[in-house]
């Protein structure tokens, strides 16, 4: 029985909200410890300084968060693909916003966007970080998380990239959040209407808080 | 007369189903295996019996030609579904059941029949419920009932608006399961073209695959047809446009005699037509007179304004009002049964009264105000609101209705784009179902060995007049109950005689016949199109075939027909091919037997010198214009023989014996 | 019921000979056209005009003209069963379109629904989705317990009854940008698994049903809700989550 859990169309769409709720719990996290940067570089950087050498973090949790959010790209094309071939002619006159968000029916394109920003965010952040401390083994220096970070928004092109990417993070979570809760079945007539005000008030309040702190920064390099 | 043997049990009428069930022969579970059964049609009637036919054991071909045995048009009937339980309490039994059915029937249906179908009536219930159909309930968990015309206790089951829905879509899953099982191969988008007899006795059909255009030929021990009624041959009905009376006719035809063809329905709450461009009349559910009440102006000059669109109805005060039926008909008012509202209707519009604002004129009011009003008193006092306004009493009142009949008013507005909470729906009547059909015995077995007739394809238990509720419970009780006991007391005869094979000769002519049809219409290159002559037809049935007959109108309109007829097998287009979908000629064919039906429908009105139920002759009324029947003469069932040409078929008479129920002038006074 | 003025329309209509040849869009004009009539009336007069100048009619399915048998099913301006909610086809009247309006008429789009001919489509996956588990099992003897023994909440019944009430057109799938069946398989589910009669083989009903549905080549369903506004019955998203949920259960129990 468990093999069928998660094949066939409604399997697929809960492995894909299982993913999605896990992204959703770790981008909290992720966004908490970046807006204490704002609000105290002391805390930023010992919080840092444990993240990134606390070995449990970087050899249990890192190699899970990697695993999830390669499986929720891969499983997203996936289905993008099976959905594609659902209907093979298109119609010649379709108008999809007469039934249906605009976010719901660009799931992909939200989601690829936020992959390239993803690509570019390893780049930026995640690979000279694994190159400092893995393949330089340069010393551990607990306070340099906060400066990196200035140095980094201090560029206006970096904090537009980044603006721009957290528009379709909202855009995607708009749909997404309460899109995971009915994969899973969780729909209820008394606590929907909840999670979808959650869903919203979280899908709007992360990106712009992220925006918030990229440009924080870059205003106090200025 | 031989061939006129209804084969009605011995004993007293409440033991001759159980008699009948304990005395017929029974075919073994191991002999239905080799045994194939065709059933045409897959509504209440045909799936019911190609699902149980199938669980049974028997091998079951189903044939509808929709896209799915669901659409059958079964799933239109809105009210509900009688049954004898008493679960309110109100003094009903099987014999009230009964009694009201044969009465409601104008005394021109077989006892025996009804009273089976009463009794059957409640395994329905107990049957659909075990199927998952979900009927209304109250508040306790159990099951709800409404009242409906021509009865005074509370014993319809129903499913809000959609009761035929849930009903076909119960015996829909129940086929769906023995499609699953491969006891029934389902042949969707297949229509039904000829009857093939071998040895006297019914042994396939020639079936038209409507996607390919191939013919086929299928073969069986027995074929049952359970295609519904021909009320289409009046071009505008309540009626699935697909309806049609071909299989029936077909084995009309080959034999199987034809009764009662004018006993034909015109529902009384239907929308009144809107014009020339209209292809199919709505009804609105029968239970809507449980709370509406119908009235026309009383003064001409106000029906006049109204038609002209100077003046609105609800300007119009209550004394300037005539509630024609709580007027004529005291004790039972708006709920008097369908064929005396439908005439009352008429019977006004005829007089000047009527208030359709449509080219015709027809059409009267049926109005929720007082409902309205009455129920938000109600819920006043419930919720102790002792000081309500006018406008809040109409608020709650709106909402009662709004949760009772709801859909139908959304209906209602969507198609006149007229809002009924605010102002009286119009409403007239239209054909809606035709209680005549071809005639079977107690076994439903047509004059055709082998053949059967089911659901509103036989003439059925109506009479003259089918009370509401009435026809999904004839249609699943003949399917469910009936018929698989009874089919096997002839097919006890065939454990030895193997599959039938299609290669013979009868298979072949059959065919061929079918073909040359086909050929004709599709190389016939005339200069109308089907539906010109369709409209044709029905103008002349309507006119002079419907509401009110007259010997003058009918003698015409069996001329007319036949001049009609002869110009459609010279005028007739039938544009495209025949190797593939082509639906004007599928309509082609299903007007060419309406063409021929028709003629004997005027035969039959004019034959039956009497008024009852839905046959309604001019000649033959009271002083007051009640309708006025002639059981001296007329206590018969006129069963049709084909002869060669409609209007000359020859009539063998069914005596209607009454021994339970004495004969009396229906009132509901 | 408005003594409005015909209109004048230009038709464009998808028109494909079999299930094998390639189609195409055509363009019609109709005109003097009741604002009364419905759009199925429109297509029956387009067709007259078409018989009459000898070319071959528009095939379309269509057969109660009053929204329950769920044949109709036309892709009319971008939209299951056009404009308008809560209706089928037969039920949209052409009070809803404007003098000298374009009107797109094109057949439901799926893979697992094929075009036949023009705007006709083969909905047998639905059927067969049905017989894979759409019912209880029980015979039709008639000999089942009484009606009434065994009562049901009012609630659940009226949420079964809500369920009941999909008519199997098939305007689920056209709009899903996915061609997903899911809420159709979802309010049979949904029906008979809050019925108690249903219950007791809900696990193995879902389970077959959701196979099937997935053979068939329907997509996934990503909750756009498209299907639930442009469901003619209002058949709500609830029952997907209700399947979801069955599902799942049947899965880990």
């Amino acid at each position: 029985m468990s093999k069928q859990l998660f094949s066939g169309s409604i399997g697929r769409k809960f492995a894909m909200a299982l993913s999605a709720l896990f992204l959703i719990i770790f981008l909290l996290q992720h966004f908490t410890i970046n807006f204490t940067s704002v609000l105290s570089e002391e805390t930023f950087n010992e919080l840092s300084h444990f993240m990134g050498t606390n070995p449990i973090i970087q050899f249990v949790m890192q190699p899970i968060l990697m695993f999830g959010v390669a499986f929720h790209f891969i499983m997203g094309f996936i289905l993008e693909i099976k959905n594609r071939n659902s209907r093979a002619i298109k119609y010649a006159k379709n108008n999809g916003a007469a039934n249906s968000s605009w976010m719901s029916r660009n799931m992909i394109w939200s989601g690829l966007f936020i992959l390239f920003f993803l690509g570019f965010h390893f780049y930026d952040f995640w690979i000279p970080e694994m190159n400092y401390k893995y393949i330089e083994m340069k010393p551990e220096d607990p306070n340099r998380y906060y400066d990196e970070v200035v140095h980094m928004f201090a560029s206006p092109g970096r904090v537009i990239v980044y603006c721009l990417s957290f528009v379709f993070l909202a855009l995607h979570l708009m749909h997404g959040f309460q899109s995971a809760f009915q994969s899973m079945g969780a729909r209820h007539d008394k606590y929907t209407p909840a999670i979808q005000k959650i869903g919203r008030a979280y899908a709007i309040l992360i990106p712009v808080g992220f925006i918030f702190i990229a440009v924080f920064h870059y205003v106090n390099s200025l | 007369m031989s061939t006129l043997d209804s084969k009605i049990p011995e004993g007293p009428i409440a033991e001759k189903w159980t008699n009948h069930k304990n005395n017929i022969r029974l075919v073994n579970p191991a002999n239905k295996r080799s045994i194939d059964v065709i059933v045409v049609g897959t509504g209440l009637a045909g799936g019911s019996a190609a699902a149980t036919l199938a669980e049974l054991g028997y091998n079951v071909k189903a044939f509808c030609y929709q896209d799915s045995p669901r659409r059958a048009h079964s799933i239109a009937a809105q009210g509900g579904i009688n049954a004898a339980k008493n679960y309110q309490g109100d003094g009903d039994s099987t014999y009230r059941l009964f009694y009201d059915t044969v009465k409601g029937g104008d005394y021109r249906s077989r006892e025996a029949n009804v009273y089976r179908l009463a009794e059957v009536s409640t395994n329905i219930i107990d049957q659909c419920v075990a199927q998952g159909v979900p009927f209304a309930r109250d508040y306790g968990g159990l099951l709800d009932n409404r009242s409906f015309g021509g009865v005074q206790v509370s014993r319809t089951f129903y499913a809000k608006g959609q009761t035929g829905q849930q009903l076909l879509l119960g015996a829909y899953s129940a086929m769906s399961r023995q499609i699953g099982k491969g006891k029934i191969t389902m042949y969707n988008r297949h229509e039904m073209m000829d009857l093939v007899m071998v040895d006297g006795k019914a042994r396939g059909i020639i079936a038209r695959n409507l996607v390919t255009g191939e013919i086929e030929r299928h073969s069986a021990h027995a074929v049952v047809v359970g295609s519904g009624g021909y009320g289409n041959v009046f071009f505008l009905s309540t009626n699935a446009m697909g309806s049609n009376v071909s299989a029936g006719w077909k084995i009309h035809k080959k034999g199987a005699y034809f009764a009662n063809p004018c006993f034909t329905q015109i529902h009384p709450t239907c929308i009144p037509q809107h014009g020339d461009q209209q292809s199919k009349l709505t009804l609105m559910s029968e239970s809507l007179r449980n709370d509406g009440r119908i009235w026309v102006p009383a003064k001409k000059e106000d029906a006049e304004a109204i038609r002209a669109g100077k003046l609105k109805p609800t300007d119009l005060k209550e004394e300037d009002r005539d509630y024609y039926l709580e007027r004529r008909y005291p004790s039972f008012g708006n709920l008097v049964p369908r064929d005396v509202a439908s005439r009352a209707a008429k019977e006004r519009c005829d007089e000047g009264f009527g208030v359709g604002t449509n080219e015709t004129g027809e059409a009267v009011y049926l109005d929720f105000s007082s409902a309205i009003m009455r129920y938000g008193q109600e819920e006043a006092n419930v919720k102790g609101l002792h000081n309500a306004s006018d406008k809040e009493i109409k608020e709650l009142g709106t909402k009662v209705v709004e949760a009772k009949y709801g859909n139908l008013f959304q209906m209602y507005e969507k198609i006149t784009a007229d809002n009924p909470y605010e102002t009286p729906m119009k409403i007239y009547p239209a054909v809606h179902y035709t209680m005549g059909g071809v005639w079977v015995d107690y076994n439903l077995m047509t004059t055709i060995p082998g053949c059967y007739a089911i659901g509103e394809a036989n003439f059925s238990d109506h009479g003259a007049n089918r009370l509401g509720a009435s026809a999904l419970m004839q249609g699943l009780a003949d399917g469910y109950f009936v018929l698989p006991y009874t089919i096997g007391d002839y097919l006890a005869d065939d454990i030895r005689t193997g599959e039938i094979s299609t290669d013979s000769k009868e298979f072949e002519e059959a065919e061929k016949s079918v073909k040359e049809q086909v050929d004709f219409f599709v190389n016939n290159k005339g200069k109308h199109s089907v539906d010109y002559f369709h409209k044709l037809l029905g103008k002349i049935m309507w006119n002079k075939v419907g509401m009110a007959r007259n010997e003058k109108g009918l003698k015409e309109a069996i001329a007319e027909i036949k001049e009609l007829r002869e110009q459609f097998w010279k005028e007739v287009s039938v544009p495209g091919s025949a190797d593939g979908i082509n639906q004007e000629l599928e309509k082609a064919g299903r007007v060419a037997d309406f063409l021929e039906l028709g003629e004997l429908f005027a035969r039959d009105a004019l034959e039956r010198n009497e008024s009852c139920g839905g046959h309604f002759r001019e000649e033959y009324k009271t002083e007051e214009g009640e309708a006025l029947r002639d059981d001296k003469n007329f206590t018969y069932v006129a069963a049709w023989e084909y002869t060669g040409e409609p209007s000359k078929a020859k009539l063998h008479k069914e005596e209607l014996k009454y021994e339970n129920i004495e004969l009396k002038t229906r009132s509901y006074k | 019921m408005s003594a409005t003025e015909g209109l004048n329309l230009t038709l464009k209509v998808w028109r494909q000979k079999n299930d094998k040849e390639q189609g195409k869009m055509e363009t019609y004009q109709v005109s003097d056209i009741s604002p009364d009539s419905s759009f199925l009336e429109m297509m029956d007069i387009l067709n007259e005009q078409l018989i009459a100048e000898d070319n071959e009619p528009v095939a379309f399915d269509h057969d109660c003209r009053e929204g329950i048998c769920g044949s109709c099913s036309m892709y009319i301006n971008g939209e299951a069963h056009g404009p308008g909610r809560e209706i089928t086809t037969c039920q949209l009247h052409m009070r809803e379109f404007k003098d000298g309006e374009t009107i797109f008429i094109e057949p439901w789009r799926a893979k697992a629904f094929p075009v036949i001919k023009d705007l006709v489509v083969d909905r047998s996956a639905f059927d067969r989705v049905m017989n894979a588990g759409g019912f209880i099992s029980v015979n039709t003897s008639g000999n089942t317990q009484d009606a009434n023994a065994i009562p049901i909440d009012k609630h659940d019944a009226d949420k079964a009854f809500d369920a009941a009430t999909c008519i199997g057109c098939g305007a689920c799938v056209a709009s899903c940008k996915n061609a997903s069946a899911m809420l159709f398989v979802s309010a049979k589910v949904s029906q008979l698994s809050l019925l108690p009669q249903g219950k007791v083989e809900a696990k193995e009903r879902v389970q077959n049903m959701v196979k099937q549905m997935d053979e068939e080549g329907f997509g996934n369903c990503s909750n756009t809700g498209a299907c639930e506004v442009e469901c003619p019955k209002g058949i709500s998203l609830e029952n997907i989550a209700r399947m979801n949920r069955e599902y799942l259960k049947s899965g880990i129990s």
